[in-house]
Order: C-alpha cells, then structure tokens, then sequence
C-alpha cells in the first residue's frame, strides 16, 4: 500500500521539539565569530525631506563600531533610474514612518538601541498623504519628477449599459483593509563577507531569488554571493527573495570587512515588514429576482505604500480571479494602484487573491439580500458547472479541475445549514417578543477558487542514492513551516522503498541548491514535489539498469520490491540487491538524477467555507463559534500537513474578518505598532475547526496535486465577514466593513435602527 | 541554574531572562517574539512556573531554577509527554512559537490536570501562533492530558527538585 | 526592546527596601512583579535610574483572615490571589478578577501591589478594590499610614504614594453577608486585552475600569440603587461623571453605551436588589 495520502507525523519535529529550530538570530557558528550588531534608524515622520543627520553623538556611545548613512553607499551601483526608484537608505526624503536612514553598528546588541537614539536626523516636514482620494488628486505628490501618485492601472470601467439589462443592481463600496503578515519570526540576517565572497544567512522564502537580487543590489556577480536560509519561523510571502534592511545588512559586512548580524524587534516589524491587502473595492452586481446574476464589475483601488513593491501586480492577480466560481455573462475589473506615505504593501497569503474572493462573495449577499433570496441557493444559480472544465474566465484564467457544486452541498450538508437557519429563525422570534436575550445567530458562506503555482517558473530537484543506501534529496523549494522534508521524503520512500529516517531533504542553500526559486503562492507541493518524484522515477530507472547489469538479466525482468527496498529478478529472491549495493556499483557519486519541471499551466483549488457566529447585538462583540471547509486542492500526499495548512489559513482569514488591521492616522503616524494594539488573534477567540475531504485531481501534474497553502485564508475571510452581517441582517443591516469589530457591528446596528 | 544546571554570568543589569538564556546560557530554542510582553515565545518556566522572560530582568531570576524545552526530555532522552503530544498531533509547523508553546502547555496542565477545551484555549491566550491556528495545539494539550503526568513530573524535570510538586500554592502558603 | 541602562538593587526586607528608597531617593523606583514597569521600561516610557526589586521580600506575600477584613500582603501575586481558597469563600469578586489579570504567564509574576501603585485606569485590580471600598497601607520612613482606595488613585500612573513610600498591604473588608452578591464584567475584543470597559460590583458599590483616568465609582448607579431602582433602571446613569477616552477600540460614545450595558449585567449577575 502506499505511504501517499496517508498520515504521516513530521520527520522536522524531533529536532524542533527537543533543540528547538536555528532560526538566524540562533546561529552560532565559527563564520560570526565577533559578528558586530546592526541597529537600524528609522524615521519617525511619515513624509519629510532630510536636511542634516548628526553621528557625533552615536558615534561616541559606548560599543559603536560605526554608524552608516546612504552617503556611505555611494559605491554599489545605483538603483533604477525611475523617479520612483526605493533607496536602501533614504539620503534626501523620507516617505513613511519606519523608513530606514542609518544604520548604527555595535558589539554588542544592547548597545545599538542606546546609540541608535542619540543619531540626530534632520526633518523638515512635508504634508503627508494617507487617505486614498487624497493620495489619487495628487494634491501632494511622493515624488518629484512625477504628475501622479498613481504608479499603475489597468483595466476598465464596465460599458455603458452593462447593468441596463438586470432586475436588480446592487452598488457598494468597501475596503479589504491593510493587515501585518506577522509571522512569529521577524526579520533577520547576519552577513560575512570573505575571500571575495559574500554570504548572507537570512530569514528568507527563497534563497535563490534572494542570491540573485542581493548580488545585483551591492554589485557582485552571483557565483560570489551564498545565501543561506536557516530555520525561517514563518514568511506567509513577506519573507519573499530578500528584504531590504537585509540587503544594508549584507552590504555593512563587505563594507566593514567584519561579520555581522542583525534581528528585528516587534515594533520594526510592524512598521518594516511589508503589510498586505489595502485595496478599496466598489462592486457592482446586476441580476434578475430569481437569482441569476448577470453582470459583476469591480473597481479596486490598491494602497502601495510609499513605494512600488507589490502594488505594482497584485492587484493584476484580483483581475485575474475577479469572477471566482460562478458563471457570469459580464465580469470585468479595473485597478488603479496609488502610492500613500505608509509601509509599501507586498505579498500575503494569498496575494491578490483573497481580495478578489472577499469582494465577490461580499457582492453576491448584498445580491441576495436585494432579491431576498437564501444565499446559499443565489450561489447555486451561479456556479460554473462540473462539466464546464476546463473553464476560461472572462479574464483569461482556465480552471483545469472542479466541482463548486459538490464543494457548496458539502459544507452546507456538514454544517447542518437547515438546522443552523431554524435556531437561527428561532432566536430572531424570541428577540422580537422581547425574550430570548441578546445573541443572535449568523451564518455565513464563501465559496471560492484560487491560482495556486501563478508564477509560471519551475523547481529543481536532485535525488542522490549513495553506497549507504541513504538518499538525499536537493530541493529549490523551501519550507518555512509546511513539512516539506516529510512530504518529499514520503514521495521519494514510496517509490524507492528507502526508508524515510534514511532520506534527508536539503533546502536553502545555493552553494548546495544553485537552482531553484522557492516557496510561495502555494507552488511547492505541485512544483517542487513533482520534481522530486520525477527525479526519483529517473534514479529508480538507473538503477534497474545497474541492476540488471549486476545481476546479468534484462531490465525488464527486474522489480523493486519497496517494502524491503530491493532489487530483484522478478520471482527469484537469490538475486536480491540492496540500495547500498547498486548504488556503490553504479560509480563514487551514487546514483543521481536532477530534473527541472516546469508545468504547462496553474492549478486551481477550489471550495466552500461556511461560519457560524453569534453576535451579542447589545455590546456589538462577534464570536466565531463554528467553521466548516471543503479545500479541494487535488490529491492529498499528507492529510496532516493539509490540515495543518488549512487550519492556520482558516485563523489568519478569521482574523482578518473580525480584528486585525493596521492603522495610520492622518498624519501617517503608525497606530497598531506592537502586538498591545495590533489585534492578532489567539487561540481564545477560535473554536476547532471542521475540516471536510474532497479531493477534485488536477491533470496539470503526474502527482494530481494542487497548492493548499492559502486556501484557507481565501475562504475564511469572506465567510466569517458574511456571517457577522447575516446575523444582524434581520435589524436591517446589509453592510458592515472589516474588520467586524465591537464597535463597528454597534454603530451597523445602530444606523439601521435609526433608519427604520 | 538552568535546566538543572548551573549558569553563572556578569551581565549588566538591564540583561533580560530571556537574553541571559540565549546568551550566557546558550539555549537558543526560547525566542524573542515582541516588544510587548504579548507573544509567550519567551516563555519558560520559574520555579515551576510559566513566566515571560522577556520581562524579568536575569537579576531577578538569581539562584532560582529555570527550565526551558531543552530540559523537558529526560537526561536519557525520553520525551516528556507533552513533546510526544506535540509530534503526534502536529502542534507545530515552523516551530518558531513552540518552545514557549509547549512550556506554557506543561505549566497549565501541572496546574490543571485535566482541563477542557475551553480551558486549554483560555490558558494559551498569552501564547500566539501564526501557521497552526491553534487547532491541532490544542488537540496537542489534551493528547497530553490524557497521557498523563504530562506536568512537571515528566522525566525532564528530576533535577530542579520540582517533579511531583503541586505548586498551586495561596499566598497563606507562601507566608508559612 | 531593552531599558536604558540603570542600577540594580536587591530588598530583603521592607525595612532594607525603605533605606534604599530613602538612600536613592526621587532616581529610585521599587520593582514588584515587574509586569507593568518593565514593559513600560523596555518601550524607554519610563527610565528610572535605579531599581530596588522587592522579589525577595517575603514577608509581604501573604492573605490572611484578621478582624473582619482580609489582610494581603502587597507582593502577593495575581496567580495566588486567583487560587485562594480564603478568598473564593470571602471575597470572591477580588479572587475572580485576579485571574483576569494578563495571562496565565502574567499572573505568575505579576503583584496585586504592583498593579495598584502602577494606577491604570485599564487595570482590573484598581476599580475592584475602589468597589471593595479597600484600605491601603503605606509605608515611609516617617511611618504607616492608612489609604482609603476612595483617595488613592490620582491619574495615569500616580497615586498618592510618596516617591519613598512602599504599598505593603491591601485590607479588603469582609462584605456583609446583604452585599455578598458580585459581578465583574470585562469587555475586550480579544481575551489577552485591557479592558475597553469593565464593571466590578459589590453588594450596590459599582466601580468602573477604563472610563476615566482613574477607575471610578459609578455614583448616579449607585444613588439609584439606594432609592430602589431596578437594576436596568440604575445602569442607565453609569456613564454620568466619566470621561471615556477615545482610541483605535472605541469612541467615547461606544464606551459610554458598553458602561450601561455592563453595569445592568453586572446588577443582574450580582443579583441586586
């Protein structure tokens, strides 16, 4: 029997569990012997040009080796040439609170945030631009050189008359609010620079990526560049190719001509790291009363921070996925992306992606509350059907597998939905005789398809069968929580019959993986999996060949029997073989296979979300109580994993809905800066999860497998946000913006009573 | 003493407990996760206790006993339940929450043996996680409940003199 | 993340504690449980130049049954005050909300004395010993004297409490057995928060947390109580005489509706007549 799609415990976690992981901040290896510590200097004003910065006083703090502006990095090559190019460090101007103007090098650590105070900085203040219509009239302009804060569109308004045709139109305007990423493990990086080469150990998705980028920043040809990811305490796409502060850091060691090392405190990374989400939608929904929706436009506005990082093609990925599951006969989008002075906004969790889900399936209850209809049955009437697959969206995307129907009858099925809508009924009849006190029910739905391995690029692979017998496995994907050693150890013990404590994985290194591009958009499993399955289908092929020469038989008469991990002339066990034998025989390398796959198209997962809360219509506070999925993400190699990954999806979606957001005011002063006030949810405020099977394979790859990663962050967001609505939707309340918090369902509940 | 060990240090005096542990003690498992005594990364146990040692200053931590997941597993290396508990129900993903995870875990079962699930959630509310989303640690806690002396009388723990103990005292305990 | 440097100094004893504070004077600042300083600290809000930590003073962690009050030591932790079976049996409102207090890692360390003389209005432990109508007692080099919990808070972060004075016992009076009904209610988004609002109540003394800038007695709720209100009817004068402030979890006006909300579920609970 196969060892695939069974539940296997993590290979990862005996070390994790006793030792703890090394994550960069734990490394102590002889390279960052007397590693100086860096400390950054950050603005404390949102929009300003820089007229002076006074090191005297830092440089004679007790331990500072050397304090560091832009001026001193003159000598690596300048970036861009485009008004709106990013500085590491900013020489003139500053454009959001948290920027980066020096660095101050110690030590010891204690010592640079004592010195870091005492560099004198210069601002003279310029009018910062927070609020969005703000920022789009351009009153005030990020960049010199420039007409307009707005650094991209694309897209277009609906046609004039596109709705003319339906019942019903429903128009609205909502923010997908800017969130923190916040993995538990910040920033981090320590960088040697040696025998002309530069290495960089740091908390990265990618360490190829990051070799690249981090060669071309400073000026080096990457053969001279190592990076290396240790232990990465989480990423959810903040952590991708290599940060910025990180690059300062890898140029102060070369710069220096010492090692040295740097980790983030909380409030940096707050403020630094980048946030994700901050779009603007305004819907519009057309259809008939009974239920079929005709025509869906979205407009979105995109926040990019000060910068152009992410701005510049997330909102690319909303368009992509604007029409989710359903069937419409006119879906179009248009994005404006628009610089503000806040942290730039890049990649999180789904990326692009949960935005378009949040807004549609916002868009279809504001439907079905028009038309009174349920709206688990205005999401029936609209879904693509199963025989439609592949299926080609308005936008270009092409499904390859689905069933949303299944996906919505599941839930719906495993939730209980009748019986949740008659104690829903039951306890708005009570209420309205005065008994019954003040909770209310409300269920909520999410039905959803997303773009897992969008990015177009391949993953490498080698596997290697030594004289031992063991095998090692090379891989460009790097895991930062998922189980990747597991999973691909599982594909390789299945097909070669090694046992799995005899299989190591290697990740995140380019002196041992030079090729390779990583993890993120839920692109490992199907990317870098395959390429690990098929180079092990290429060393099993080897090695009947070496094989059948030992034994002198044909190769075809030759099996493998994977329960004992050996090789044999079918039916006769005297020739039996063992791994370490035919590895030794095939020459001083083992055996070895590398493969690159690159698959011809994206996958899509698909499913349906269903939440249960009750809202406390007095004091306005929500509560999840129950939440059902079905994540169809094709074939499961590792239930374990998949749920782990849908569970931790389901929390940061969750969260999203009913608590965190991150808050500038109107002078672009930060108001979530530490986890006192920025609002992550812990493990009080969620129930368990009630996770279903479906696995829909995709044909995309030999593994049937889909991406999982962020799947449960795309469904849970827009579930958990509809159910909040629906359970005071009987007070009149149609709309309540994310995230759903206390005040926010009082002032709903509020404004349609005084309505009434 | 750390772990059952000794540890002897001049530090200054603003040196915190978590940094003194990673440092002059060199256990790098606890983590540093905020600035603001929110996460529960930084967590071990005092005497027996869960405690934040990102606030406690080294100094006030003087001829106490520190135990931090390093010295969970016995000397012979047999795992304490609650890191079995852990492993079998993928409680942990990148494991950068867990070291603080699992000892907060073992404080609230020596406190409360045999806890619900309502409990559980409420004893792990100073302990954030970002991959897991609580589920499979909570499943985690009770697997060790129900393993039994999945407290401070696990194996790690003989040492620090606190193995068996009950530590719920009253403050008309302490005084005696 | 880290203080700015200082000096640290060990008390053994509240008499050693007293000379250091009197030897340090206005550069000296007593740690307790450390849990609301050292946080403060490590943001550089505060930079004492010296620190006299208590820890090993003993002799002020206690919680005793004396003449019709209960007498506790003022480095008594939260963790202790929460498992006390003494005061589950008299004073169970002041056990219940020590163990709202932070979380369990907090209220390892954590000291009903620390909390009191840190006077934050968000806290838990000021408005449930102002609604216990509890006695402070402080020392200085001149002597004890006596603090009705009515005069001790002053604003964010100041009491009463002289520079070189240490708070070294709280007595909360056993309720008489017509005001033993209790409730304390605390409103947060999320369970590890300050309270947005909260209500303490004991017998028909209502105190509320996190409505002014220092926790305050509910006095139009209690006026009416005392002329037979019923509990609805009494909570709807629980925002007169606050001052609510306004941050990113709620507007005065949100505050000000939560209070009444609170104080009738708190009067219900506690089963006010």
């Amino acid at each position: 029997m196969s060892i695939l799609g069974t539940r296997v415990v993590r290979t990862e976690d005996p070390r994790l569990l006793t030792q703890g992981g090394v994550y960069t901040d734990d490394l102590r290896i002889p390279e960052l012997d007397g590693a100086a510590r860096i400390t950054f200097v950050h603005s404390p004003i949102a929009h300003a040009r820089i007229t002076g910065i006074d090191t005297g006083a830092a440089l004679a703090s007790p331990g500072v080796v050397a304090v560091l502006t832009a001026a001193d990095m003159d000598e690596i090559p300048a970036a861009g040439g485009r008004p709106t190019t990013e500085p590491l460090l900013a020489a003139d101007r500053v454009r959001y609170v948290g920027e980066a103007v020096a660095i101050v090098v110690t030590e010891q650590g204690y010592q640079g945030e004592d010195a870091a105070e005492l560099v004198s900085v210069d601002y003279d203040p310029l009018p910062a631009v927070v609020d969005f219509d703000d920022a789009l009239a351009g009153g005030t302009l990020l960049f010199d050189g420039t007409d307009s804060n707005v650094i991209r569109t694309a897209g277009e308004p609906a046609p004039p008359g596109t709705f003319d045709g339906c019942e019903v139109v429903v128009q609205r305007t909502f923010p997908n609010q800017r969130v923190a990423p916040l993995p538990l493990e910040g920033r981090a990086a320590a960088a040697r620079w040696a025998d002309g080469r530069l290495t960089l150990w740091a908390s990265t998705q990618n360490a190829q990526l990051a070799r690249d980028a981090l060669a071309a920043a400073v000026g080096l040809d990457a053969a001279a560049v190592r990076v290396v990811a240790p232990d990465v305490g989480g990423g959810f796409g903040a952590k991708i190719a290599v940060d910025r502060d990180t690059i300062i850091v890898a140029w102060a060691a070369k710069h220096l001509g010492r090692p040295v090392r740097w980790v983030e405190t909380r409030n940096e990374n707050l403020l630094g790291m980048v946030h994700g989400r901050a779009q603007r939608h305004t819907i519009t929904i057309g259809g008939n009363r009974d239920g079929r929706i005709l025509a869906y436009h979205l407009d979105i506005v995109q926040d990019s921070g000060a910068y152009p990082r992410g701005a510049t093609f997330l909102p690319g990925l909303t368009q992509l996925m604007a029409s989710g599951v359903y069937d419409l006969a006119y879906c179009g989008s248009a994005f404006r992306s628009v610089l503000t002075n806040t942290m730039p906004i890049g990649a999180y969790r789904g990326a692009g992606r949960p935005e378009a889900t949040a807004a549609i399936e916002r868009a279809v209850d504001l439907f079905a509350a028009e038309i009174g209809m349920d709206p688990a049955e205005v999401r029936r009437r609209n879904l693509v059907a199963p025989e439609a697959f592949p299926y080609t969206t308005a936008s270009g995307a092409v499904y390859d597998t689905g069933d949303y129907a299944a996906a919505l009858d599941a839930v719906l099925s495993g939730a209980g939905y009748a019986g949740l809508r008659n104690e829903q009924a039951q306890r708005r009849a009570l209420s309205s005789q005065g008994q019954g006190g003040p909770v209310q029910l409300g269920i909520g739905l999410a039905t959803y398809v997303e773009i897992t391995a969008g990015d177009g690029g391949g993953e490498t692979s080698r596997v290697v069968v030594d004289a031992t017998g063991a095998a090692t496995v090379y891989t460009g994907s790097s895991p930062h929580g998922q189980g990747h050693e597991t999973a691909f150890a599982m594909l390789v013990t299945d097909q070669l019959g090694i046992p799995m404590d005899k299989i190591t994985v290697i990740h995140g290194d380019t002196d041992q993986v030079p090729i390779g591009i990583g993890t993120f958009g839920s692109r490992s499993l199907q990317l870098g999996g395959t390429a690990v399955h098929q180079a092990t289908l290429q060393v099993k092929d080897q090695a009947r060949e070496v094989a059948a020469g030992m034994i002198e038989a044909s190769s075809a008469d030759l099996e493998l029997d994977t329960a004992t991990g050996t090789w044999q002339v079918r039916g006769d066990p005297d020739t039996a073989l063992s791994w370490a034998e035919v590895a030794a025989e095939a020459g001083p390398a083992g055996l070895a296979a590398d493969v690159e796959f690159r698959a011809d198209s994206p996958t899509f997962p698909f499913g349906a979300h269903l939440a249960v809360v009750e809202v406390d219509t007095q004091t306005g506070k929500a509560t999840l109580i129950r939440h059902v999925t079905v994540d169809d993400a094709g074939k499961v190699l590792n239930p374990v994993l998949a749920e782990g990954q849908r569970h931790g999806g389901i929390a940061q979606g969750a969260a999203q809905a009913l608590l965190e957001e991150v808050r500038y005011d109107a002078e672009g002063n930060p108001q979530t800066s530490t986890l006192a006030d920025y609002a992550a949810i812990t493990a009080t405020e969620l129930p368990s999860f009630e996770l279903l099977a479906m696995e829909t394979p995709t044909s995309v790859n030999a593994l049937g497998v889909k991406g999982i990663g962020e799947a449960g962050t795309i469904g849970a967001t827009p579930a958990v946000h509809n159910a909040v609505i629906d359970a005071v939707a009987h007070l009149g309340v149609r709309h309540i913006d994310m995230p759903a918090t206390p005040q926010r369902i009082w002032a709903a509940i509020n404004e349609a009573k005084g309505s009434a | 003493m750390v772990n059952g060990a000794p540890v002897a240090a001049d530090v200054e005096d603003r040196m915190l407990l978590v940094h003194f542990v990673r440092e002059a003690a060199g256990l790098t498992a606890t983590n540093v996760g905020c600035d603001t005594t929110s996460c529960g990364a930084c967590t071990v146990l005092l005497d027996g206790e869960s405690v934040k040692s990102c606030t406690i200053l080294a100094a006030q931590a003087d001829g106490r006993q520190v135990t931090t997941l390093e010295g969970l597993a016995s000397p012979g290396g047999e795992l304490h339940p609650m890191q079995r508990a852990f492993r079998a129900e993928h409680g942990l993903q990148c494991g950068f929450c867990t070291p603080g995870m699992v000892m907060a875990s073992v404080s609230l079962l020596q406190e409360n043996p045999h806890p619900t699930e309502a409990e559980v959630r409420a004893g792990l509310e100073g302990n954030l996680c970002r991959c897991t989303g609580y589920h499979n640690i909570v499943r985690a806690v009770l697997a060790a409940a129900e393993l039994g002396g999945a407290g401070l009388a696990g194996t790690g723990l003989a040492g620090t003199g606190l193995a068996g103990t009950g530590l719920a005292g009253t403050g008309e305990e302490r005084a005696s | 993340m880290i203080p700015a440097p200082f000096s640290y100094r060990r008390a053994d004893s509240v008499a050693e504690a007293l000379d250091l504070i009197t030897e340090y004077g206005d550069d000296g600042k007593f740690l307790a449980g450390g849990h609301s300083l050292l946080p403060l600290m490590k943001l550089r809000l505060a930079m004492p130049e010296v620190l006299i930590d208590l820890g090993p003073v003993r002799e002020l962690s206690y919680i005793r049954e004396e003449d019709g009050h209960i007498a506790i030591g003022a480095l008594t932790r939260h963790h202790d005050l929460e498992h006390s079976e003494l005061l589950a049996r008299s004073v169970p409102l002041l056990a219940h909300a020590a163990g709202q207090v932070g979380d369990p890692q907090v209220r390892h360390r954590g000291t009903i004395g620390g909390s009191l003389a840190h006077s934050d209005p968000a806290s838990d432990l000021p408005a449930t010993v102002l609604a216990l109508d509890a006695t402070l007692v402080a020392r200085g080099p001149a002597g004890s004297r006596e603090i009705p919990a009515a005069d001790f808070f002053q604003g964010l972060f100041e009491t009463v409490l002289e520079p070189d004075e240490l708070l070294t016992e709280i007595r909360v009076p056993v309720p008489a057995p017509d005001a033993a009904g209790w409730s304390f209610q605390k409103f947060t988004k999320r369970a590890i928060d300050w309270a947005i609002v909260g209500v303490a109540v004991q017998g028909r003394a209502v105190a509320l947390v996190n409505m002014a800038g220092t926790p305050v007695r509910a006095a139009g709720v209690e006026r009416a109580l005392a002329a037979g209100a019923a509990p609805a009817e009494a909570a709807a004068h629980a925002a007169e005489g606050t001052s609510p402030g306004d941050d990113i979890n709620a507007s005065p006006a949100y505050r000000e509706h939560l209070a009444r909300v609170l104080v009738e579920r708190a009067l219900v609970e506690a089963q006010v007549v």
